[in-house]
C-alpha cells in the first residue's frame, strides 16, 4: 500500500545531526554547578554488610557527598514492580522481590551498589572509591539454575522457602496423551543463554531539581520515558507535571534501558534536592555490564512427539529461567519464551512450565528478542533432531508442520507478555520458507554444490529455520500532530527513540496523510513535557502500536483541514482537497489556502468558535490493540567451518520477513540486518559468564565479544513478504527483534551439516570455536 | 595534583588549556572543548566510538591523555562536515541508511576518511577490516560497507 | 573508568627519559603507544605514580637496514608503520603476517613495536615473534647499556629482565639467510582478537633441500613465548618430511606448551590447536623456504 511518501525508502531526517556530530547525547548536556555521581559497587555477589565506612571518602577535596543505604532512611525501599505479576494465568505462582536501589543488610549480586558518591567530577568520584571501606562478610552464592532449587541450597532471598521465583504452566491439548499415540518421542536437555543488549552507549541520567520553580528535568537515557516521570515523581511525593522526563539522543536501547526505579533514577533525583545542585551520572562500559540488566541463561527439558512422516503431535517444555537476584521486570522473558516455542507450527498439544529462579547474578529483563529466540532455539533444535531421527531433510519437516495461511486467526491457547491469550493474526508462513528456500538456493546446494565440496573436503553446511515474533503488544499509545501556523507538521508521541528512525517513519505516516513534506515533519518522541501518556519502546511495537496512534490523529487533523479550508474559502467540504501542503478546491487550483494559514485561523484571537470544534490544526489520538500484531519470517545460512580449529565463517544469510505493511523498506532493512547481527553474537561470541561465587568474568569488551564487520555474512539477502495485519488500519506488524531470533538456531543446524562427518547434536548455544570442538570431540562418526 | 598547560590545534583552532596529566584526551575534546561529536563507549579501545585523527592518523582518543596532544593535530568529526553541507562520506551514510543511533557513527567516520583517501576504489573485504575495529550494535556493518562502496564513488567522481 | 592520578614527564631526548626513570624507579613507568597500559590504569588495575612520555623523542622511532640484511627497530616505531614499511616487508616477510593481526587500524597507528615486547602480554605476537626472529634487544639506563637477546628477555606474564630505570631502546633483527620460510598462523575469536594459540615459524633450507635451522614459537599458551627446542631438535639436518613436521607438532602440543583454560578455550583445546597450527606454520614456512 506504497503512497507518495509511505512506503518509500526514504533516507531518515535525523541522519545529518548525527553524522555531523551535532546530535545531542545524554553525556553532551552541560549544565551550571554540575556534580558528577559515581557508585561504590560491591565485589561479593552474596554477602552481609557489617560495616561500610565512608569518613574518609568524604574527606577527599572535591568529594560533595557520599551516601549509604542509612543515610536515605525510609526513602530506601524496594520497588516497585515494573511489570505486574502473572495473574491472567491461572495457577500461577509469582513472588515479587523488586529491585533495591542500595544494598541495606545484604549484598545479592556482584556490582551492587553500597554507596553513592557525589564529586566535582568523575575522576574525582572514582578515587573516592579508594577511601570506602566495605566490610562485608560473604556468603555462598547461586549461580546454579538446578542447584538453586535443591534443599539445603543457599538462598538469595531468606524470607522466601526457596529460591523459585516464580511456576507458571500453561497447556492447550493435552501432551501426555498425543506422546502415547506417537510413532517417534524425542526428548532432550537444551541450554539457551543470552547476551547483554549492550548498546554503544551506557546509561546515562542527569537531574536537575529547580528548588525555587519546584521543578524537577531529568534527561535519561530511557525506553520508558512515562514510567520513569511516573516512579520518580510518585516516590518524591510530587505531582507527575512537576516532573520532566526528556531523553536526548540516545545510543542504542536493545531492551535494557526500559528499566525504572533503578539506583539511578531512585537516588539522583533526591540527592539532587537535597544539594540543590545538578547531578550527572554517565554508566561506564564496566558499570554497564555489572549492573545494567541483560539476559541470561534458561534449562530447557523438552520433548516433541510425532508421527513417522514427521507431523507433530505434541511439544512439552519444562524450562528454568535465570531472573537474577531480583524479579522487578516480572515474567517477561520467560512468557516470552513460552509463547515462541511452538508459534509458527500447528502444535495441537504442548505443555509449558517455567521455572523461574532466583541466583545472585544482576536481574534479567529483555534484550532485542526477550525470551523468543529462547523458544524459537528449543522448538527448532527439536525438530532437527526429529529430521534427523526420520531421516528427513531439515526444510521438509518445517514445511509438513507449518501453519496453513487459512489458519488465521489463530488462537495458541497460551497467555503471553501482555497477560492475553496469544492470537496469531495473520501471515503465509509457507510461502516465507519457500522464498527463503528460494533465494539461498536451497535444492541446488544440497544437490548439487554441497556433494562437490565435500568430495574436495571442504566443511560448508547450510541451516535453515523459522520463527515468528509477537510485537505490537499492548496497552497503548498515543500521539498529538499539530499544523503550525508556518505550515508545518509536529508529531508528539509518548515512546522514546532509540536509532529505530521514528523521526522519519512517523514523519512519513503523518506527511502522507497531510500532503506535506517528509522532511516538514517534526517527530517529538521521550519529552514528558510534550506527551505524557504511553508505555514505552519495547516489543517491537513503535510502528505498530505508536505508529497507528500518530496515523489515528493524522487522519483526524487532516478531516479537520479539509473541514476548516472548506469553511474558509466558502465551500462545502465535499468540494475541496489537500494538495501539497494547501486545501484546493476540486478542478480549481486557484482557489486554495496553505494548511499554515489555516491553522493559524483555526486558532481565533477574536470571535467565537462554533460548538463542540476544538482549536487549532490539531488532534490527539490513541491506539491499543486488542493482542499484539504477529511477524514471521523464514531464514537460512550457509557457513564453512575448518574442522581442525572451527573456525566458523558465514558465507551467506538470507532471510524473508513479512511484517505486514512496509512503511519505509530501506529502515526496515536495517533493522532487520541489526537483528541478525545480534543473533550472529548470541551463537558464536556473545557470553555473560559469572563463575560459581558469582564474581562476573566478562566485565569489558575483551570478554564480551560483539561480532565485528569480519565476522559477519560476507553476504546478506533480506527480503519482504506483505501480510498485512487486521488489528491496525495501516497492517503493519513489528519487526525490531525479528533478525535476533532464529539466528542461533540456524547456525547450529548449519554446523551441523558443515560437520558431517559427526553424528552431531548441538544443544547449547552460545558456541564458541572451542566448546564446538569439544562437542565434536564427544560426538560419535557417522 | 600538578597541571600541565597544553597547546593544541584541534580542527583548525589553536587551544592553550591546563589539564590533569590523567585527562583522557576523549574527556578533554568533550568536556573541555565542548566537542562532543566525539563519542565514548568503552575507555579501554574496544568499541571504535571515540576514533579521531591525530596529526591526520586515526586513534582511539579514550587511549590518550590530553597532555600527549601538546604540539599536535586534532580532528574531530565537527570537522567533516555540517548539516547543511556535508562530506560525501556522509552523505553515503545517509543515503544507504549506515547509522540507527548513530553514537557509533562518527568512530566509523573518522577511520574512514583517511581509509578513503588511501583506498580509493576498496574491495569489501578491504572495507571490512578497515572497520574492524569500529563497533556497531545496530546495523550489522552491511549498510555501512555499501556506504563506504558509494562514498569512494562521490569522492572520485567530484575529485 | 578513569585513570589515578599520576606525575607526568614529557622528555625530548633519550638521555632526558633515562634520567627521569633513574630519579623515579619503582614509582616510574614508561608510556610508549600506551595501547595496553591506558586501558590498564583506565579500569584502575594499572596505577602507576608516574609516567615517562616517550612519545616525545623522535630519535625513537625509525627502521634502519642493517649490512647483515637485518633491520634496526626504533622502540617507538608505530606498529603501522612496521605494517606498511617496505624494509619490513622484504626483509621479513613474517612480520608483514603478523602486524595485521595486532588489534585494529587505529591502535596500530598509536602502538609501537618496543612497547609491545616490552609489554610482554603472554598473548601478544611481537614477543614472540622478538624471539622466532632472534632479536637482539638493546637495554639502556641512565650511564650503561646492555643487549638482551629475546630468548632471555621475557621472565613471565607482563615481566621482563627490564629494571626501572630501564628502558627497551632498540629491536633489532638479525638478517635471514637465503632460503629461509616463515609462516604465522593464529587463532582468534576474532580478526583483531588475543589469540587463543598462535605459531610462528622461521626455517631455512639448504641448496640440497636439507633444513639447516628451524625456529618455532607458540603464543597464548604458557606464561612467555614458547620456543620449541623440538623443532630444532627434529629438524634441522634433516629434509622436512610431513611426518617429522607431525612429530614435532605432537611433542609441542603434549609437552612443550603449558596452556590454561578460561572463558573463551579450554586448555585442551589450545593444546590442538597448537598440534594444528604448528604442522601449518611449518609446512608453510617450508614451502616458502623451497621457493
Amino acid at each position: 500500500m506504497a503512497g507518495r511518501v509511505f512506503g518509500q525508502s526514504i533516507p531518515r531526517n535525523e541522519d545529518p545531526y548525527l553524522l555531523t556530530g551535532q546530535a545531542k547525547f545524554i553525556d553532551d548536556i552541560e549544565l551550571p554547578g554540575m556534580l558528577h555521581a559515581a557508585f561504590y559497587r560491591s565485589d561479593y555477589a552474596h554477602a552481609r554488610i557489617k560495616k561500610i565506612d565512608v569518613s574518609e571518602a568524604r574527606k577527599l577535596p572535591g568529594v560533595i557527598a557520599v551516601y549509604t543505604a542509612e543515610d536515605f532512611g525510609e526513602f530506601v525501599r524496594p520497588g516497585p514492580l515494573q511489570v505486574p505479576p502473572p495473574t491472567a494465568i491461572k495457577g500461577s505462582i509469582f513472588h515479587a522481590r523488586p529491585l533495591m536501589p542500595i544494598a541495606k543488610d545484604k549484598v545479592r549480586y556482584s556490582g551492587e551498589p553500597l554507596a553513592v558518591i557525589i564529586a566535582e567530577n568523575r575522576y574525582i568520584a572514582e578515587d573516592a572509591m579508594d577511601y570506602i571501606v566495605a566490610e562485608l562478610e560473604p556468603l555462598p552464592a547461586v549461580t546454579d539454575l538446578e542447584k538453586a532449587l535443591e534443599p539445603g541450597a543457599p538462598l538469595v532471598h531468606e524470607d522466601l522457602e526457596s529460591n523459585l521465583a516464580a511456576l507458571v504452566k500453561q497447556e492447550r491439548g493435552n501432551y501426555e496423551e498425543a506422546a502415547a499415540k506417537a510413532d517417534v518421542v524425542i526428548k532432550k536437555k537444551i541450554y539457551v543463554d543470552r547476551g547483554a543488549g549492550a548498546a554503544m552507549e551506557n546509561r546515562g541520567l542527569v537531574v536537575n531539581w529547580d528548588d525555587r520553580a519546584r521543578e524537577m528535568t531529568i534527561w535519561a537515557t530511557t525506553q520508558a520515558p512515562i514510567p520513569l516521570r511516573n516512579s520518580i515523581a510518585t516516590r518524591l511525593g510530587l505531582f507527575e507535571e512537576q516532573v520532566r522526563v526528556i531523553t536526548p539522543f540516545i545510543g542504542g536501547g536493545f531492551g535494557p534501558k526500559i528499566m525504572t526505579s533503578q539506583p539511578d533514577d531512585v537516588l539522583l533525583p533526591i540527592i539532587a534536592m537535597w544539594l540543590k545542585r545538578p547531578i550527572k551520572w554517565i554508566e561506564d562500559r564496566r558499570e554497564n555490564f555489572l549492573a545494567t540488566t541483560s539476559e541470561r541463561d534458561q534449562i530447557h527439558y523438552a520433548e516433541i512427539a510425532l508421527t513417522r512422516d514427521g507431523i507433530i503431535l505434541g511439544v512439552k517444555d519444562v524450562f528454568y529461567h535465570n531472573t537474577g537476584a531480583y524479579d522487578p521486570y516480572g515474567m517477561t522473558v520467560p512468557l516470552n519464551t513460552q509463547t515462541h516455542t511452538v508459534s509458527c507450527y500447528e502444535v495441537p498439544n504442548f505443555y509449558t512450565e517455567i521455572r523461574m529462579v532466583f541466583t545472585n547474578e544482576y536481574v534479567v529483563t529483555p534484550v532485542r528478542g526477550a525470551g523468543r529466540p529462547e523458544g524459537v532455539f528449543v522448538m527448532e533444535r527439536l525438530l532437527d533432531y526429529a529430521a534427523q531421527e526420520l531421516g528427513m531433510d531439515p526444510a521438509e519437516i518445517r514445511r509438513r508442520n507449518l501453519l496453513r495461511k487459512e489458519r488465521f486467526p489463530y488462537p495458541t491457547g497460551i497467555i503471553g507478555q501482555d497477560f492475553v491469550e496469544g492470537v496469531l493474526d495473520s501471515g503465509d508462513y509457507p510461502e516465507t520458507l519457500r522464498r527463503v528456500m528460494e533465494v539461498i538456493e536451497y535444492e541446488k546446494f544440497r544437490k548439487e554444490i554441497q556433494p562437490q565440496l565435500r568430495a574436495q573436503g571442504k566443511h560448508k553446511g547450510i541451516g535453515i529455520v523459522c520463527f515468528t515474533e509477537g510485537t505490537a503488544v499492548g496497552p497503548y499509545e498515543g500521539a498529538r500532530v499539530t499544523v503550525g501556523a508556518n505550515g508545518k507538521v509536529t508529531v508528539a508521541t509518548g515512546i522514546s527513540t532509540q536509532g529505530q528512525g521514528h523521526f522519519t517513519v512517523f514523519a512519513q505516516i503523518a506527511a502522507e496523510q497531510l500532503g506535506v513534506d517528509v522532511k516538514d515533519v517534526n517527530v517529538i518522541t521521550g519529552d514528558t513535557g510534550h506527551f505524557h501518556w504511553g508505555a514505552g519502546t519495547f516489543a517491537s511495537r513503535g510502528m505498530g502500536v505508536a505508529g497507528t496512534a500518530v496515523y489515528n490523529a493524522a487522519v483526524k487533523v487532516r478531516q479537520k483541514a479539509l473541514q476548516f479550508g472548506a469553511r474558509f474559502l466558502g465551500v462545502s467540504e465535499d468540494e475541496v482537497e489537500l494538495c501539497d501542503g494547501k486545501v484546493c478546491v476540486k478542478g480549481d487550483p486557484s482557489r486554495s489556502m496553505p494548511l499554515g494559514e489555516i491553522a493559524l485561523k483555526a486558532n481565533p484571537t477574536r470571535g467565537t468558535i462554533e460548538p463542540g470544534v476544538e482549536p487549532g490544526l490539531e488532534a490527539t489520538a490513541y491506539f491499543g490493540p486488542p493482542y499484539g500484531a504477529t511477524g514471521a519470517g523464514a531464514v537460512a545460512m550457509i557457513v564453512d567451518v575448518d574442522p581442525e580449529t572451527m573456525a566458523v565463517n558465514i558465507e551467506k544469510f538470507a532471510i524473508v520477513h513479512d511484517c505486514g505493511t512496509v512503511v519505509n523498506p530501506l529502515l526496515l532493512e536495517g533493522q532487520v540486518m541489526g537483528g541478525v547481527h545480534m543473533g550472529i553474537g548470541n551463537a558464536f561470541y556473545e557470553k555473560i559468564k559469572y563463575d560459581e561465587n558469582g564474581q562476573l568474568l566478562t566485565a569489558s569488551l575483551m570478554d564480551y565479544l560483539i561480532p565485528q564487520a569480519t565476522d559477519m555474512p560476507k553476504e546478506m539477502i533480506v527480503e519482504h513478504l506483505e501480510t498485512p495485519s487486521p488489528l491496525n488500519p495501516l497492517g503493519m506488524k513489528g519487526v525490531g527483534e525479528a533478525g535476533a531470533i532464529p539466528t542461533p538456531a540456524c547456525f547450529m543446524q548449519a554446523l551441523e551439516d558443515a560437520l558431517y562427518e559427526y553424528r552431531l547434536q548441538i544443544d547449547e548455544t552460545p558456541l564458541n570455536p572451542s566448546r564446538l570442538w569439544e562437542l565434536v570431540q564427544q560426538a560419535p562418526k557417522k | 595534583m600538578t597541571t600541565h598547560t597544553i597547546k593544541v590545534k584541534v580542527n583548525g583552532v589553536e587551544y592553550v588549556r591546563e589539564v590533569e596529566p590523567r585527562r583522557l584526551l576523549s574527556d578533554f575534546l568533550r568536556h573541555d572543548l565542548g566537542l562532543t561529536g566525539t563519542h565514548v563507549g568503552c575507555e579501554h579501545g574496544l568499541c571504535g566510538a571515540c576514533t579521531i585523527l591525530f596529526d591526520g592518523e586515526p586513534v582511539r582518543s579514550c587511549l590518550m591523555f590530553a597532555v600527549q596532544a601538546n604540539g599536535h593535530e586534532v580532528t574531530t568529526v565537527e570537522a567533516l562536515g555540517t548539516p547543511e553541507k556535508m562530506h560525501p562520506l556522509q552523505e553515503a551514510f545517509h543515503e544507504k541508511h549506515a547509522l540507527q543511533c548513530g553514537y557509533c557513527t562518527p568512530g566509523f567516520l573518522m577511520t574512514l576518511k583517511p581509509f578513503l583517501e588511501t583506498h580509493p576504489n576498496p574491495t569489501d573485504e578491504e572495507i571490512r577490516e578497515a572497520i574492524d575495529g569500529n563497533l556497531c550494535r545496530c546495523t550489522g556493518y552491511e549498510h555501512i560497507i555499501e556506504a563506504v562502496k558509494l562514498a569512494a564513488e562521490k569522492m572520485a567522481t567530484r575529485s | 573508568m578513569k585513570p589515578i592520578p599520576f606525575e607526568y614527564f614529557a622528555p625530548t631526548s633519550t638521555e632526558e627519559a633515562l634520567e627521569h626513570l633513574a630519579n623515579l624507579g619503582y614509582n616510574g613507568k614508561v608510556l610508549a603507544g600506551g595501547q595496553s597500559l591506558i586501558p590498564a590504569m583506565n579500569f584502575r588495575m594499572a596505577r602507576p605514580g608516574a609516567l615517562v612520555d616517550l612519545n616525545g623523542i623522535p630519535e625513537l622511532a625509525y627502521i634502519k637496514p642493517t649490512a647483515d640484511g637485518g633491520l634496526a627497530i626504533g622502540t617507538m616505531t608505530r606498529d603501522s608503520k612496521v605494517e606498511h614499511s617496505p624494509e619490513v616487508a622484504q626483509r621479513f616477510p613474517l612480520l608483514l603476517e603478523v602486524m595485521p593481526n595486532i588489534a585494529h587500524p587505529q591502535i596500530r597507528n598509536r602502538g609501537t613495536f618496543g612497547g609491545s615486547i616490552a609489554h610482554a602480554d603472554p598473548a601478544g605476537q611481537l614477543p614472540a615473534i622478538s624471539i622466532v626472529l632472534n632479536a637482539n634487544l638493546k637495554v639502556l639506563k641512565k650511564g650503561g647499556e646492555r643487549w638482551v637477546k629475546a630468548e632471555e628477555f621475557f621472565l613471565g606474564p607482563f615481566m621482563t629482565v627490564l629494571e626501572p630505570e630501564e628502558m627497551l631502546a632498540e629491536v633489532v633483527l638479525p638478517g635471514l639467510p637465503p632460503h629461509t620460510g616463515s609462516s604465522y598462523q593464529q587463532v582468534s575469536r576474532q580478526k583483531g582478537g588475543y589469540s587463543l594459540a598462535a605459531v610462528a615459524s622461521v626455517v631455512t633450507l639448504d641448496t640440497a633441500g636439507k633444513c639447516t635451522s628451524a625456529r618455532m614459537v607458540m603464543i597464548s599458551v604458557g606464561d612467555v613465548p614458547i620456543l620449541s627446542e623440538a623443532a630444532t631438535r627434529i629438524l634441522v639436518g634433516q629434509k622436512p618430511t610431513p611426518e617429522a613436521i607431525a612429530e614435532v607438532a605432537e611433542i609441542a602440543a603434549s609437552k612443550e606448551i603449558d596452556p590454561g583454560t578460561d572463558i573463551h578455550a579450554t586448555a585442551e583445546y589450545r593444546r590442538h590447536l597448537v598440534r594444528v597450527l604448528v604442522r601449518r606454520s611449518l609446512s608453510t614456512a617450508f614451502e616458502r623456504a623451497a621457493k
